[in-house]
């Protein structure tokens, strides 16, 4: 909503500049987003006549003209303008001028010839292009033939105003009219208010003898006022009323539409012109949309109407749109003889359907969206045939009729005084609050013990409870001067739950370990998970599908974080940045029986991270790769970590994981439970995402990592004084043998106080046959009691041999 | 004998004042002190002494003898002191060679603020609660005062799945959600970090960001203790000198409801670019709960009050690590997330 400062004057007596106004409007709740101010000189900017344009001898685009710009004064000004002719009223700026963008006009010599000053367009002196009409808005703006030569034009066209851009709130609808704002400014300000004096109609006489109004669809339609005005006379509005509107950001267009327009701006009724006598019956009748009915709207679109609708009929077909448009046949010409002037209540959510529906949305659907007061349709419609009579446009038809179908007494609200300071944690005395209430016009209508009675004013339809009043009081007490205190109700503690801290955990141990963290939107392309290679009926196609996404990239909720990790991948790996480990600790979603058996779809949280390159060789060390046993040694330390030990992790070969490689990936069991999977992604699915390197990749399933049981406290293992006996053990096994199933038997045969078993080495080539490979392991043995002799470990160490010999056939190499 | 003696020492400790190695210092020990050396001999020839002179001999041959290893050992601590130090020497690195240490990872910034935001309400109080993203219409709306066809619904256009399923909007439907969990029980003292999402894509909107909201009903909750908390988070977050200033808004499920300025953390207030030069910069929603919110979470709004708030997190975020840039945030650029 755009306000004008001169109106705002016109409306309320201001002793405060722009800012301070503005200011207190913002701390107030009515949110003043930006201030405009316009040309502030003005002594060398004036309305000249062009007498004579004559051809520059030197310059094809040049013009030289002689502009009279005041009594027997003439200057001579070069321009380069080409819609400029003799007798017209242009602005012109003067030596010493200073245009809206800063630059001041000098005296100049064009091509040979002295030139005494400038003519200016729309642009140069600040006018808003969009809102005047399509002609002015390119070359010299030519100004009414009305404006005397020599006058001001910053006065002429009221250049000089200042702009406050109001941001409302939903709830402040009735500040969508200059009225109600200068109420709140008088309110703030102790301003006095000088409202326009509006005489009002009565009901009948001629006017309800030529018009008759019939609200069939009494649900969508409050109240309905009709007016007639006659002897139309179609032309250009006043210049201080064009002036107003463009203001304001409405742009004129001629005497009828610019007051329906200006009153709207005024009182916040949008109101609509009928040519009367196109309308068969002399009848409108309010009512829904039947099968099958069109309208060929003003903007000459034929529309479709839908039986939900709510339209302006007259005796036979609609004739508008309620609240959204009118329609081609009955629009206000320069043939009309007589109008029919409407101010309606239309129900604002049946407004907002219809004009979404129809892409349609004005100023006025907004209003009506948003709720116009419906006790002062009337007193609009009043306004409005005030105004044409004024300034001459018509002669107003006696009487009005005036359809109140939806009338309602208004409740009064009671406000409690010790409810008040309680609320807002204050000490104010009723007289206050009664006083701060009064300002906005909400008046007492009783007091007793129990509380005292209030009425808001009409316009205020956002005020129904208690706390609204309450929320008045301290908005005008000024909530900065409420004390700052402390909540006094008992102390709680609060900590995190089992889950919190396992993902807060789990998010710094990732972290430590030198992993990125990334996130990534919850909403995926569904082609990702054909990327991904997934088959129709796996789990990962339950997805939830959004139904009005804002792209096809984010059209279904993902299902894995894999397909955000890829992509975060591929947009490093192009930015040159090819050695990269990432995780990302979030939600996945499936309909998991949505919509048919479930109310909402399933969300789980899932870790996963990728790794992809190396920690590159330094001047010291050798490279290292980030691979699939970079992330397998990650996810040990997690679990480690979160309180289970790495030895409870299970490795089991999986070949056909969608999205995954064959011979390169394991599923990943926690004592027994599946907990995730670990591989290498797939040269195909690398190939689609355009990733020239190899990735490999973890996905855990968090709920399965076990938040409660990790709750259980460490206890330590006591540190034996006795020495730990170190044997290495090399073996040569055929390459079926997986380590994994050797370091089980060892351990298994080891005893119990075999401590650690750890590879060492893992060799291919010389001296080792084709399709077998050689391991060694380093064996310690520690007894909590007792120093171990060379005789219990060497039989330990046998017995380990005998079982790889005879399990796995193992060469032993000593 | 007593001659000998005494030129053996003069001589023995002439030798010794010339030695400069470990290796100089054996050679003189065998030459004197080993099993054929010249002290070794003469001690030997004791025996040939008349029975008088032996022990006068003999403890004159000693106290050489004494004196000499006393004297050697004291050279070669100093000779293998010189000795280590010249290894020493030879092994010089260079130490501004770059180290290897182990890298660093480094946690999301919306994740650093968020956690940091938490830590500041489990401080007070505050439990960590948490709710669906993908929400019931009831939950999001209704239950929060924002019947249908209510005109604040299109502050927020939403992403539906179902006519009455949606993606939450904002972390408010948490508040419905606990306290029907909760009631009648009380406090209620929450906090609620987590995604939302609104149909919104330009270079200030993301269709995906996050949200902090915050909840208390208790007996008696006065707007004067929202505006404590409100501080007290503040101070914690941005510093110790923050002010804040609570400007009238709307909020369909507050009532008296604002909008929540902090103090600029660029300017401290004096007026920037970042606050627009209003020396104040938009960080939260807030406000009383609204009855009919506390009714239809089954509390009886004669008897409890409460206040709610709710900030974005990527607002604070980019605040407090100078972001101009919301997208960031979201692209998961290496060269940007390595900077927290």
């Amino acid at each position: 909503m755009l306000v004008s400062w001169k109106w705002l004057n016109e409306l309320v007596e201001i002793k405060k500049t722009p800012q301070e106004i503005a200011n207190l409007l913002t701390m107030s709740g009515i949110e003043v987003e930006g201030i405009t101010f316009g040309l502030a000189d003005s002594a060398n900017l004036k309305v000249g006549l062009l007498k004579e344009i004559t051809k520059h001898p030197q310059a094809d685009k040049l013009v030289i003209c002689r502009v009279e710009i005041g009594i027997a004064e003439e200057r001579t000004i070069v321009t380069g303008a080409s819609n400029v002719k003799a007798g017209q009223k242009v602005p012109v700026a003067l030596p010493g001028a200073v245009l809206v963008d800063g630059k001041q006009i000098e005296r100049a010599v064009l091509r040979g010839v002295k030139s005494e000053g400038m003519l200016c367009s729309a642009v140069e002196l600040g006018m808003d292009v969009e809102k005047i009409p399509a002609e002015q808005k390119k070359g010299i703006y030519i100004l009414s033939d009305t404006v005397s030569v020599g006058d001001n034009v910053v006065e002429v066209l009221n250049l000089d105003d200042v702009i406050l851009e109001l941001e409302l709130t939903p709830n402040r609808a009735d500040c969508l009219g200059m009225l109600n704002i200068a109420r709140e400014v008088a309110a703030l300000t102790g301003g006095k208010l000088k409202l326009p004096l509006v005489k009002g109609s009565e009901e009948g006489h001629e006017c309800a003898q030529m018009a008759q109004v019939d609200i069939e669809a009494k649900d969508l339609c409050k109240r309905y006022v009709a007016r007639l005005i006659k002897d139309i006379r179609i032309a250009p509005s006043p210049l201080w009323l064009q002036q107003r509107l463009m203001a304001v950001g409405v742009r004129p267009i001629n005497n009828v539409v610019d007051v329906t327009n200006y009153v709207m701006m005024e009182m916040g009724q949008p109101l609509h012109a009928f040519d009367y006598a196109r309308l068969q019956g002399k009848k409108i009748v309010v009512r829904k949309a039947r099968e099958n009915e069109e309208l060929v709207t003003l903007d000459a679109q034929l529309r479709k109407l839908y039986p939900d609708m709510l339209i302006i009929a007259d005796a036979e077909k609609p004739v508008a749109i309620a609240g959204v448009m009118g329609g081609l046949e009955t629009e206000v010409t320069t043939k009309t003889k007589t109008i029919l002037l409407e101010a309606a209540f239309f129900h604002g959510a049946s407004v907002r359907r219809t004009s979404r529906t129809l892409g349609l949305r004005s100023e006025a659907s907004l209003r009506f969206e948003k709720g116009v007061d419906v006790e002062q349709v009337r007193l609009a419609a009043d306004r409005a045939v005030q105004l044409l009579a004024e300034i001459g446009a018509g002669t107003p038809v006696e009487g009005c009729v005036d359809s109140y179908p939806g009338r309602e007494e208004r409740q009064p609200i009671k406000l409690r005084i010790e409810k008040v300071n309680q609320v807002l944690g204050t000490a104010l005395t009723p007289e206050t609050m009664e006083e701060k209430l009064k300002a906005l016009h909400i008046k007492v209508v009783e007091k007793n013990k129990a509380g005292w009675l209030f009425l808001p004013p009409s316009y205020r339809r956002d005020l129904v409870y208690e706390v609204d009043l309450i929320e008045e009081i301290a908005r005008l007490y000024d909530y900065d001067k409420i004390r700052t205190t402390l909540p006094e109700g008992v102390t709680t503690q609060a900590i995190r739950t089992a889950e919190q801290k396992l993902r807060q955990q789990i998010r710094k141990t990732m972290v430590a370990q030198g992993l990125l963290e990334v996130l990534n939107y919850s909403f995926i392309n569904p082609q990702q998970l054909d990327f991904l290679g997934i088959p129709e009926e796996h789990a990962l196609r339950d997805v939830v599908t959004i139904q009005n996404p804002l792209s096809e990239e984010q059209g279904v909720m993902r299902t894995t974080l894999l397909p955000g990790l890829l992509s975060t991948v591929q947009r490093n790996v192009n930015n040159r940045n090819k050695n990269l480990k990432f995780f990302e600790l979030g939600q996945v979603y499936f309909a998991h029986g949505f919509p048919a058996k479930q109310k909402l779809p399933m969300e789980k949280w899932m870790l996963a991270a990728v790794s992809t390159g190396e920690k590159e060789k330094t001047w010291a060390y050798e490279a290292k790769k980030y691979d699939f046993y970079y992330l397998k040694g990650v996810l040990e330390n997690l679990v480690e970590r979160l309180g289970v030990t790495a030895n409870d992790l299970c490795w089991e070969v999986v070949t056909d994981l969608p999205g995954f490689h064959p011979s390169r990936t394991a599923l990943i069991k926690l004592k027994g439970k599946k907990i995730g999977i670990l591989g290498e992604i797939h040269p195909w699915v690398l190939e689609k995402y355009e990733i020239e390197q190899r990735v490999s990749m973890l996905n855990i399933d968090v709920e399965k990592l076990g938040a409660e049981e990790r709750e259980q406290k460490v206890f330590v293992a006591p540190l034996t004084k006795y020495p730990a006996v170190t044997r290495d053990l090399a073996i040569v096994v055929s390459e079926e043998v997986v380590a994994g199933a050797v370091a089980k038997l060892i351990k298994k045969e080891g005893g119990d106080w075999l401590s650690e078993v750890r590879l060492f080495d893992l060799y291919r080539g010389q001296q080792i046959q084709e399709g077998y490979k050689s391991l060694a392991f380093s064996l310690t043995w520690q007894a909590p009691h007792k120093t171990l002799t060379d005789e219990e470990v060497n039989n330990l160490h046998q017995k380990i041999e005998k079982a790889l010999q005879k399990e796995f056939s193992a060469d032993l190499r000593h | 004998m007593r001659e000998q003696l005494g030129l053996l020492k003069e001589k023995a400790e002439k030798e010794l004042s010339q030695c400069k190695r470990l290796d100089d210092l054996n050679a003189f020990r065998v030459k004197y002190m080993g099993k054929k050396g010249e002290l070794t001999k003469i001690l030997r020839g004791m025996g040939k002494l008349p029975a008088a002179e032996r022990p006068v001999m003999g403890q004159l041959a000693n106290k050489i003898r004494d004196s000499l290893e006393n004297k050697i050992a004291d050279l070669t601590e100093k000779l293998k002191k010189k000795e280590m130090e010249q290894s020493l020497l030879a092994e010089s690195i260079d130490i501004t060679l770059p180290g290897i240490g182990p890298e660093l990872g480094r946690q999301h910034p919306l994740s650093l603020v968020i956690e940091e935001i938490e830590e500041i309400f489990l401080g007070m109080g505050f439990m960590i609660e948490e709710g669906p993203e993908i929400e019931l219409d009831y939950y999001n709306f209704e239950a929060l005062n924002i019947p249908k066809d209510h005109p604040a619904r299109e502050m927020q256009d939403s992403f539906y799945l179902s006519p009455e399923v949606l993606l939450r909007t904002h972390t408010s439907p948490v508040q419905a959600r606990t306290m029907e969990k909760m009631r009648p029980h009380l406090p209620v003292k929450i906090i609620v970090p987590g995604k939302v999402y609104r149909r919104d894509d330009d270079a200030t909107h993301s269709p995906m960001f996050h949200q902090v909201e915050g909840l208390l009903i208790d007996q008696v909750v006065r707007f004067s203790d929202l505006k404590g908390v409100l501080l007290n988070f503040a101070q914690q977050m941005f510093g110790a000198d923050q002010k804040i200033r609570l400007r009238p808004s709307f909020f369909p499920f507050t009532e008296p409801s604002a909008e929540v300025d902090i103090s600029c953390v660029m300017c401290k207030g004096t007026g920037c670019r970042t606050c627009g030069q209003t020396g104040w910069l938009e960080v939260l929603g807030a406000g009383m709960v609204h009855p009919r919110v506390l009714e239809m979470g089954g509390y009886n709004p004669e008897e409890v009050s409460g206040f709610a708030f709710g900030m974005g997190v990527e607002r604070i975020a980019m605040l407090k690590y100078g972001i101009d840039d919301l997208r960031l945030l979201f692209e998961n650029d290496v060269r940007f997330l390595r900077q927290f």
